[in-house]
């Protein structure tokens, strides 16, 4: 019985630890430690939101391409920018039902002014973007706008 | 010859990105327009009386992000249209894309939310692509100077959609108060978030 609690126990912390990871809420200065990431693999960083259309379209994409890349030396992050106050409400309903397993943080910073310069100087403030970079081979490149399955494939290709 | 297809193809290309990324900055002159209000009537910014400028509002009926900021646009016309600067919202988005968009839906916005300021339809995206808005909602606050429409700020209402409480960057009232006092503008353009214009598919 003590054993099975335990187990209990440790499965629901799991699931919570889970679920906590899955959406971590970041500032200014967590931002800035991935794009400083040393690791020596390729960075695909999605800037989405759960009201932006074109962004939950794509999304799958990337869902997909973790699965394929897990272990491969390819690290995809998805960072939201839904509103604080609809993590609870918009986001996780959003994630879970369309069971997205890949790394997703949320934004809270909401001085986009303050940071947007820092992932890329041509970045205009629309979504979806991404940003694809390897600091230890010193790649990078910023893409302006959304993507097909077969343009994120082909620039992962190209930039790994 | 072929060196000259090549070059002038490489121009085209250039030019398409060029007009593609240009966007109206501080300093800039900008465009008039006639555009259709949701009365049915034809309006250029020269035709609205005793103005000084205009705050010129991209903006749409289904952004998520123009709703957080439906009460602040208003809250703008409120307090600046009698100092000589009216709100002029325009919706940009193609309706075949975006159907809540559609130009019946912008009368019923209009009705519900009461809108006090002129919206119009900018249904061939011409003043959309002139102005280089990229998102709703995307504001350009104009000042009228020698009879130009003299560019003062673009960008963002403030610093967090989300909250207007929590708001400490009004940088749409700044520059109006900067400019009603005669002083230069000190944020003159920021970075606007929100729904990525819907552009007619070509």
């Amino acid at each position: 019985m003590r054993i099975l609690l335990a187990a209990l126990i440790s499965i629901t912390a799991g699931l919570a630890s889970l679920q906590a990871q899955k959406i971590e809420k970041i500032g200014i200065p967590e931002l800035e430690k991935i794009l400083a990431s040393p690791a020596d693999e390729l960075h695909v960083v999605n800037f989405w939101a759960t009201w932006c259309p074109p962004c939950v379209t794509e999304l799958p994409y990337f869902e997909k391409l973790a699965g394929e890349y897990q272990g491969k030396g390819v690290r995809f992050i998805l960072i939201s920018l839904d509103f604080p106050s609809q993590i609870e409400t918009k986001l996780i309903p959003f994630l879970e039902k369309n069971k997205i397993s890949a790394e997703v943080k949320v934004m809270t910073n909401l001085d986009y002014n303050s940071w947007i310069e820092k992932v890329d100087e041509g970045w205009q403030g629309n979504i979806p973007v991404t940003l694809f970079f390897n600091n230890a081979t010193k790649k990078r490149y910023f893409h302006p706008s959304e993507l097909t399955e077969k343009e994120l494939r082909d620039l992962i290709t190209k930039h790994k | 010859m072929k060196k000259y297809l090549f070059i002038s193809l490489a121009a085209l290309m250039m030019a398409g990105l060029l007009s593609a990324q240009s966007q109206y900055k501080a300093g800039d002159i900008a465009s008039d327009f006639k555009l259709k209000n949701v009365k049915g009537e034809f309006v250029s910014l020269a035709d609205i009386n005793d103005t000084d400028g205009f705050i010129v509002a991209f903006w749409c009926n289904t952004c998520p992000v123009v709703k957080k900021y439906d009460k602040r646009l208003q809250d703008l016309h409120a307090k600046y249209a009698s100092k000589g600067y009216p709100v002029v919202a325009i919706n940009p988005n193609d309706p075949a894309v975006s159907p809540g968009d559609s130009y019946d839906k912008m009368k019923e916005t209009a009705s519900k939310l009461d809108y006090k300021f002129e919206y119009l339809f900018d249904e061939t995206q011409e003043v959309a692509r002139k102005y280089g808005a990229t998102n709703t909602p995307h504001i350009y606050i104009l000042s009228w100077k020698d009879g130009k429409l003299v560019v003062d700020y673009v960008g963002a209402i403030d610093n967090n959609a989300d909250d207007a409480s929590a708001a400490d960057k009004k940088y749409a009232e700044d520059a109006l108060n900067s400019i009603l006092k005669g002083q230069a503008v000190s944020v003159a353009g920021t970075k606007a978030v929100g729904c990525g214009i819907k552009w007619k598919k070509s």
